[in-house]
């Protein structure tokens, strides 16, 4: 994984909204730092995992790199195109490589049409097939997504939730794309058939060797699919590595405990009430000088309040912002 | 133990104009006084209709067609609205999921607390308001003084739930019915959630139903646990006993395909073929049968238990042991199982 070819190439992405009350009458000049110098490399047919809690900015980001969102600041570099300062025409000619699954199946998909439309219209559009062939090529993807060939003469609201994210698999593939966002594509769905579309997703990258970007608060999901993970907090990255180095050895206290707050499916490993993090993340409006996690993290000291930490190497590609990593206080898992 | 709550043969029905179905299936169970019981199970299994039916708040569709629920001399499902409505905040109180739905948009979060405070546990307004801006405080919420003249829509998501939460917990209940009560929640507050409702067992003696389809938070709270599926009991143990000697097929296929990040990852998750029956008032044999593993004849098809055979569909073929009714046996002392053929595995 490690030699093959960087797909997408993200650097000091950042996308900053108004803060509230910060209108036309009212003008503070605050702004919430959603996504705030977030870079990451992503290779071909890899998954890299984008894990945090609400407000992370992990959703964000994700919209950033497929161009839904214009970002502020930094760079994405596709296959050594710069998207960040595209036009939406622009972006339409690139649009057929970088897809994107949404959590919700039920709203992205066109109640109105049937499944044949909704997967051959985005064909048809982009020049894939012709009107004529695209029955056969939609009965194709039907296949390869596990839905009956008879499912494309019904209607959305006739399949199950997990057929429909099938359904919206099948489309994001349609158009044969390098990547794919994947924002909490299985969050809504029941444990079982969480299962069926990740080992799906699965299969369909062995196959035909798509990359994703796997943006889920579920780590559970995350760490079954993904090759690398990247944690997120209050808009930044703050821990990148291999999944299961992240897993076994978090270097971010924020990442460990994170980590140890996913409940194990195991009585026997019922961890001690120590080690739950107190408070909550805050707005991230203001957000100061310092580490943005030092407030709630058991560790600060007073270069966290006062230096912002930087995401550094601590081998083998495993980086976490965090000066007490980097002060070589190996942190233990489970704080 | 002494038995809190005994729900015996309950049966809720679904009025359609497609025809009356039967949502829950002579569903009995008791709660010990100080016990956390765990009902886990998927969309669609009754978990949730259950506790609905026993708090009285069951849609305009639904009814109960048999059963009892015994909770401190009296019968929950025979109760008037007004008898209810005086043990509902005080003695049993419940919290799920959809928190915007259970906060006035058009009063302060403070007030609200407060008035379910004076209400069940103490009348004086000071000691009530100050007793509130200690329950803000303890799930989290930043100057809960302040907090107290914020009105619902202030909060964020997150925060309205935890609020929701005080507020059913601020009375003391000695039962806490929580429906999915952190899945909304980031898994930080998640736990800092599960360890207040941990605590305020150890504290008050207040027994909890805990219904989630998250195994992991039924492992790491639950005394004992009923499995559900399409509203019938398939199993139910203690919590030891469940996750390390599953009986039913059901149960060891949904413990299989939950990703557990302490695993390592190279084992494919068990996924299970098709999906819950959607009617399943007139099935008459194994209600999983369709989707077991082991329901094809000569056990696993070829491999180690329902873990084994992945994502392939069962054959079709069902053998007769599964086609007939399945009584809820008990094989070993409490533990109890819908399945004839759960100890031949």
């Amino acid at each position: 994984m490690q030699d093959s070819h960087i797909l997408l190439s993200v650097r000091d992405l950042t996308k900053h909204y108004p803060a509230e009350g910060n209108g036309f009458f009212h003008r503070n000049n605050e702004f919430i730092h959603a996504v705030d110098h977030v870079s990451f490399d992503l290779r071909e047919g890899e998954t890299l995992g984008l894990v945090g809690e609400s407000g992370c900015g992990k959703s964000t980001t994700g919209r950033l790199v497929v161009g839904m969102e214009k970002p502020d600041g930094g760079s994405i570099l596709y296959e050594g195109q710069e998207l960040a300062g595209m036009s939406r025409k622009e972006l339409s000619s690139i649009r057929t490589l970088l897809q994107m699954i949404f959590q919700d199946s039920y709203q992205s998909l066109n109640p109105r049409k049937r499944v044949l439309d909704i997967l051959a219209d985005p064909m048809v559009f982009h020049g894939i097939v012709s009107r004529a062939d695209a029955p056969r090529r939609v009965g194709e993807l039907l296949q390869l997504v596990g839905l009956p060939a008879d499912a494309a003469d019904r209607y959305p609201h006739e399949f199950s939730g997990g057929q429909r994210q099938r359904i919206s698999i099948a489309r994001a593939l349609s158009l044969n794309p390098r990547l794919i966002v994947c924002d909490e594509p299985v969050s809504a769905l029941d444990v079982s058939i969480q299962a069926q579309i990740l080992n799906l997703m699965k299969d369909l990258q062995d196959r035909l060797g798509v990359a994703y970007l796997f943006i889920a608060h579920g780590l559970g999901a995350v760490h079954y699919i993904s090759d690398r993970i990247a944690v997120m907090y209050l808009g930044e990255i703050v821990e990148l590595g291999e999944g299961q180095e992240v897993f076994r050895h978090p270097l971010h206290p924020y990442a460990q405990a994170l980590i140890g707050a996913v409940p194990a499916a195991d009585p026997d490993r019922r961890p001690d009430d120590a080690s739950i993090l107190k408070g909550e993340a805050g707005d991230a409006v203001h957000v100061g000088e310092g580490c943005r996690f030092a407030a709630r993290c058991p560790f600060a000291a007073d270069q966290c309040l006062r230096e912002h930490p930087v995401l550094t190497d601590f081998g083998n590609g495993h980086l976490a912002a965090c000066w007490r990593a980097a002060r070589g206080h190996e942190c233990e898992p489970g704080i | 133990m002494e038995t809190l709550l005994d729900v015996n043969d309950l049966q809720v029905r679904f009025h359609s104009d497609f025809g009356d179905r039967i949502v829950t299936d002579h569903i009995a169970f008791q709660v010990g006084s100080g016990e956390i019981l765990g009902i886990v199970g998927e969309s669609g299994s009754g978990k949730s209709v259950t506790s609905l039916a026993l708090m009285g708040l069951l849609p305009g569709n639904g009814s109960v067609l048999s059963g009892s629920a015994q909770f401190g001399g009296r019968d929950l499902l025979a109760l008037s609205g007004k008898e209810l409505d005086e043990i509902r905040g005080r003695d049993i109180c419940m919290i799920y999921q959809d928190a915007l739905a259970s906060l006035d948009p058009v009063f302060p979060v403070g007030l609200q607390i407060t008035e379910a405070i004076r209400r069940h546990v103490e009348p004086d307004r000071k000691k009530a308001h100050s007793i509130a801006v200690s329950w803000l405080d303890r799930i989290g919420i930043p100057n809960p003084e302040q907090a107290m003249n914020r009105y619902p829509h202030e909060f964020s998501g997150g925060q309205r739930q935890r609020i929701m939460i005080a507020m059913g917990l601020s009375c003391r209940p000695k039962l806490l019915i929580a429906d999915e009560p952190t899945t909304a929640l980031d898994v930080t507050i998640q736990a800092q959630i599960m360890k207040i409702i941990r605590d305020l067992r150890r504290e008050l003696g207040m027994s909890v139903i805990l219904i989630t389809h998250d195994i992991g938070l039924i492992a790491q709270n639950a005394d004992r646990v009923l499995v559900m599926y399409a509203g019938q009991i398939m199993e139910s143990a203690g919590v030891r006993e469940l996750f390390h000697h599953p009986l039913h097929p059901y149960t060891r296929a949904l413990l299989a395909s939950a990703p557990d990040p302490g695993d390592a990852r190279e084992r494919r998750l068990v996924s299970i073929p098709g999906s819950v029956p959607e009617n399943y008032t007139n099935m008459s044999g194994c209600r999983f049968a369709s989707r077991c593993a082991y329901a094809g004849g000569a056990g696993p098809s070829g491999d180690t238990g329902a873990g084994g055979s992945g994502s392939t569909a069962p054959s079709g073929y069902i053998c007769p042991e599964c086609l007939q009714h399945q009584e809820l046996r008990e094989p070993e002392p409490g533990h109890f199982v819908r399945c004839i053929r759960a100890d031949g595995f």
